[in-house]
C-alpha cells in the first residue's frame, strides 16, 4: 500500500522542475509571449530530459512510463507557466497512436523530439456554430477552432462522431491562422480544411474517450501546478509586504485567504495522482475520476487564481509581477476540453444518473 | 502508487470477515459485545494486555481492514466515546502506572464512562484562557468554575477536566489535568438544548468540588501539554470522508426516489450539477485521506498540510451535502420530528444542523485557518494584545 509518488517519479518531477527553474524563469516566458519566438530552447531542454517519449513504449524509442508520470510533469509545466507543445505531443497523440496501432514511425519521431502534435478536439467535445467540418473517409472540409499548438507538425483531430484523425501540417488544402486568446503561453489557432487529406487513427469511441480523459487529467494537473505557484507567491508576498507597520500576512483577513487556498488545493494533489493512476491501472474508474478531476480543479483553480491575485493587492493586477500569466493559464485549462458544467454532466452520464 | 494491501493482509481480512459472519444479527448487549471484541482483538487492539487490551503490535493496515470490514457488514464496532478515544491514549502516554491500572481496563470494557471538561463560556477558541480554578487545600484540590459543551455529562461516571492551578503562571503553563468522579458533591449539570432540539451537550457547574491531590495526569501546570496530545486526535475524526461517502450515496438514492411535478430530482439539471460538484469534492477529500493514511505507514511524504485541512473541509462539505438534500426536497425538506411525511428519518435536517455545529466545534473553522496559515504556512502571528 502506497498512495504517493515513487522515488523515480519524485526524481522525474524534480529534474523537470530544476530545468524549468534554471532555464525558463518568468522572463523567458515573457519573451515567448511578447517576441513571439518559437520557444525552441525550452522544448529542446524537455527533449533532453526525455519528456516527449514519456508514455511511448520503449520498443518505439520512448521511456515506457504512464499517465501518472505525465501528470506530474504537466504539474511542473503549469507551475512554471511553461510554453511547450506538451498536451498533444506527449500525451494525447501517443495515447491515440498506441491505441490506434500501426503508427510506430510517428511514435518514434515524437519520442525522439522530431515531431510535435497539436489538438483539435473542440468539434467533438462541444461543437460551436462558428466551426464545423466534414470527413468523407479520406478528406476534410471545413474548419476547426481553438486548436492547441496549431502550428505543430501534425494535428490530432476528433470528429463529432468520435473518430480520431491525423492531419499533417504539410497536407494539401490546409491553412492555419493564429487566434488571439487571453492565454499566451499556449499557441491557439484556426485550421481551415479544403479537401485536406486526413488519416483515420481510430473510430472506436472508447479510444476517443481514453485520449480525451488523458488530456483532461493533464490540464487539471497543469492547473494544480499553476495554482500551487500562485499560493507560494501569495504566502511569500504576504510575509514581506508591510502595511500598518506589520506584514499583511499577520492580518487574519489575509492569512485566512491563504489558508482557504491551501485547504481547497491540497486534496487536489491526491486527486490528480489517483486520476493519473486510474488512467494507467483502473480502467473502470478512469472515466469518472478524469471528469471529476478536470471539473474540480477548474473550480479550485478559478478561486485560487482570484484569491491569490487579491492577496497581492493592486500589484496583483499589474503586469509587473506577472501573476496574470498563471491566472490566464488556469483559465485556459478550465475552458479547453470541456468546461466544468459540461464535464459534470458527463460525470453523471458515466454513472447512469441521467 | 500501489493500492493493494498485499496477500498477508487479505488473509487477515478473511479472518475478520469470518468473525463478523458468525455474529451478524446476533450481537449481544453492548457490555458483552465489547468484551468479545476485546478478546478477539477487534477493540482495544494495540492496548497492552496488562491494562485490559488485546496487546497486538500496532499495524495501521490491520486497523484499517477491521474498520472497513465492520463498516461493510454494519455490525457494531463496539463502544466509543471520549473515555476510550481520548482519555485512554492520554493515560497510556502520560499517566502513572497506578492510573493506567485503575482506569484503562474499566474504561475499555465500558464500565467507566467519561466526559470531557475543557471549554468554558469565556474560553472557547482561546481555550488556554480557561478560569475554572483548582486550589490545593491539604491533600485535596478544591475546584470552582463552569464548563460548557460537555457531552455525556449526565451518563458519565468520571470527568477529565482542565483547571487553572497556577494563577500566577503564563496562561499555557498554569493549567492542570484532573480526573474526578461526577457524583462528587458540588457538581451540577444543566442540559444545553441546541438548534437540533436535542441536548447533545451540557453545562457543568463546580462549587467547592473536592478532588484527591493525586488524581492529576502529568504534573501541576502541565495540563495544556496533556490536553493537546489528544485534541489533534479529535479534529481529524469529526469529518470522516468514509461517512461523507455513505451520506452521498444516500443522497443519490433520495434524488432518484423523490419527484417534483412528476420529475425525479436527479433529472433536474440544476440539482444534478450541485450533486456532481459535491461528488467531485468528496472524491478529492477521500483521496486526500488515502494519502494521509499511506503516509502513516510509509513516512516518505510530508502530509502535514493535507492533514491540517481535513476538519475544516470535511465539515463544510457535509453541511453542504445535507443542505442539497433539503433544497432539492423543497417544502418537504422542512419536515422534522413527528411529521408523517418525514424522509430519511429526519436525518437530512438533523445532520444539516449538526454539521453546522461541527463547523464551529472542535476548534472553529476560523481557528483552523489560523492553524493552517501560522503552523502550516509559517505566516506571522497576529500581534498579541496586552491584557488590561
Amino acid at each position: 500500500m502506497e498512495f504517493g509518488l515513487s522515488e523515480e517519479q519524485t526524481l522525474l518531477q524534480d529534474s523537470v522542475n530544476r530545468f524549468l527553474d534554471d532555464r525558463v524563469p518568468l522572463d523567458r516566458v515573457r519573451k515567448f509571449v511578447t517576441d513571439g519566438d518559437d520557444g525552441d530552447d525550452i522544448w529542446q531542454g524537455l527533449i533532453e530530459l526525455g519528456v516527449p517519449g514519456l508514455i511511448i513504449p520503449e520498443s518505439a524509442g520512448g521511456v515506457g512510463l504512464g499517465c501518472l508520470d505525465a501528470a506530474i510533469v504537466a504539474e511542473a509545466l503549469g507551475y512554471h507557466v511553461t510554453p511547450a507543445p506538451f498536451l498533444g505531443s506527449v500525451v494525447m497523440a501517443p495515447v491515440a497512436l498506441i491505441e490506434g496501432g500501426n503508427q510506430e514511425d510517428l511514435l518514434r519521431a515524437i519520442a525522439a523530439g522530431d515531431s510535435t502534435v497539436g489538438v483539435a478536439f473542440g468539434e467533438a467535445v462541444g461543437a460551436r456554430a462558428d466551426a464545423g467540418f466534414e470527413w468523407d473517409g479520406a478528406r476534410l472540409n471545413g474548419k476547426a477552432l481553438f486548436v492547441i499548438d496549431y502550428l505543430a507538425d501534425y494535428v490530432l483531430v476528433a470528429t463529432s462522431d468520435k473518430k480520431i484523425l491525423l492531419v499533417s501540417s504539410a497536407a494539401d488544402g490546409l491553412s492555419r491562422k493564429a487566434l488571439t486568446t487571453v492565454e499566451k503561453t499556449r499557441r491557439t489557432g484556426e485550421l481551415v480544411f479544403k479537401n485536406t487529406p486526413a488519416e483515420l487513427i481510430s473510430e472506436d469511441p472508447n479510444v476517443y474517450f481514453r485520449v480525451l480523459d488523458a488530456g483532461r487529467v493533464m490540464l487539471a494537473a497543469d492547473t494544480l501546478g499553476a495554482a500551487q505557484n500562485m499560493i507560494d507567491q501569495s504566502v511569500a508576498y504576504a510575509k514581506v509586504r508591510e502595511q500598518f507597520n506589520r506584514p499583511i500576512g499577520s492580518f487574519q483577513a489575509v492569512k485566512h485567504m491563504c489558508a482557504q487556498m491551501v485547504a481547497d488545493l491540497e486534496p487536489c494533489r491526491a486527486m490528480i495522482w489517483y486520476a493519473g493512476y486510474a488512467l494507467d491501472q483502473l480502467p473502470e474508474e478512469a472515466r469518472l475520476t478524469a471528469c471529476h478531476s478536470k471539473a474540480h480543479l477548474s473550480e479550485v483553480g478559478r478561486s485560487v487564481s482570484k484569491t491569490a491575485t487579491e492577496v497581492h493587492g493592486g500589484m496583483g493586477f499589474t503586469d509587473l509581477l506577472g501573476l496574470h500569466y498563471w491566472f490566464k493559464r488556469i483559465g485556459f485549462n478550465r475552458q479547453m476540453l470541456g468546461a466544468p458544467e459540461m464535464i459534470r454532466e458527463e460525470a453523471a452520464q458515466v454513472q447512469d444518473l441521467c | 502508487m500501489d493500492l493493494s494491501y498485499g496477500e498477508g493482509y487479505e488473509q487477515f481480512r478473511e479472518e475478520v470477515h469470518t468473525f463478523l459472519e458468525k455474529y451478524r444479527g446476533k450481537v449481544p448487549r453492548p457490555i458483552e459485545w465489547q468484551k468479545i471484541l476485546i478478546e478477539n482483538g477487534y477493540a482495544a487492539r494495540t492496548i497492552p494486555k496488562e491494562y485490559g487490551g488485546y496487546g497486538a503490535e500496532p499495524d495501521i493496515l490491520q486497523a484499517r481492514i477491521i474498520a472497513e470490514e465492520f463498516a461493510k457488514s454494519q455490525v457494531s464496532p463496539g463502544m466509543g466515546g471520549q473515555g476510550i478515544s481520548m482519555l485512554v491514549p492520554t493515560l497510556l502516554e502520560m499517566g502513572t502506572e497506578e492510573q493506567k491500572k485503575q482506569f484503562v481496563g474499566p474504561t475499555l470494557r465500558g464500565e467507566l464512562v467519561w466526559c470531557q471538561g475543557y471549554s468554558e463560556p469565556n474560553a472557547g477558541s482561546d481555550l488556554a484562557s480557561l478560569t475554572t480554578s483548582a486550589v490545593l487545600d491539604g491533600d485535596e484540590w478544591v475546584v470552582n468554575g463552569q464548563k460548557i459543551w460537555t457531552s455525556t455529562a449526565q451518563t458519565a461516571h468520571w470527568i477529565f477536566c482542565l483547571v487553572r492551578s497556577e494563577p500566577e503562571a503564563p496562561k499555557h503553563q498554569g493549567i492542570s489535568f484532573l480526573l474526578f468522579r461526577m457524583d462528587t458533591p458540588g457538581i451540577e449539570i444543566k442540559p444545553l438544548v441546541d438548534m437540533t432540539g436535542n441536548a447533545n451537550f451540557n453545562e457543568v457547574f463546580f462549587t467547592d468540588v473536592r478532588v484527591p491531590q493525586d488524581q492529576i495526569v502529568g504534573k501541576r501546570g502541565q495540563g495544556w501539554v496533556v490536553a493537546n496530545a489528544i485534541l489533534g486526535h479529535e479534529r481529524g475524526s469529526l469529518a470522516s470522508p468514509d461517512a461523507t461517502l455513505t451520506r452521498f450515496n444516500a443522497l443519490v438514492s433520495l434524488m432518484k426516489d423523490e419527484t417534483i411535478n412528476g420529475q425525479r430530482l436527479i433529472d433536474i439539471p440544476a440539482y444534478r450539477d450541485r450533486l456532481m460538484r459535491i461528488q467531485g469534492r468528496a472524491m478529492a477529500a477521500q483521496f486526500n485521506e488515502m494519502r494521509i493514511f499511506s503516509a502513516r505507514i510509509n513516512k516518505k511524504q510530508d502530509t502535514k498540510l493535507a492533514g491540517m485541512i481535513v476538519k475544516m473541509q470535511g465539515t463544510e462539505l457535509r453541511h453542504e451535502l445535507e443542505g442539497l438534500a433539503i433544497d432539492a426536497m423543497g417544502e418537504l425538506g422542512l419536515a422534522f420530528g413527528d411529521n408523517p411525511y418525514l424522509r430519511g428519518g429526519g436525518m437530512w435536517q438533523y445532520q444539516y444542523m449538526y454539521f453546522l455545529g461541527l463547523v464551529i466545534g472542535g476548534g472553529t473553522n476560523q481557528i483552523q485557518k489560523n492553524i493552517i496559515s501560522e503552523r502550516g504556512l509559517d505566516m506571522p502571528r497576529e500581534p498579541k494584545v496586552e491584557k488590561k
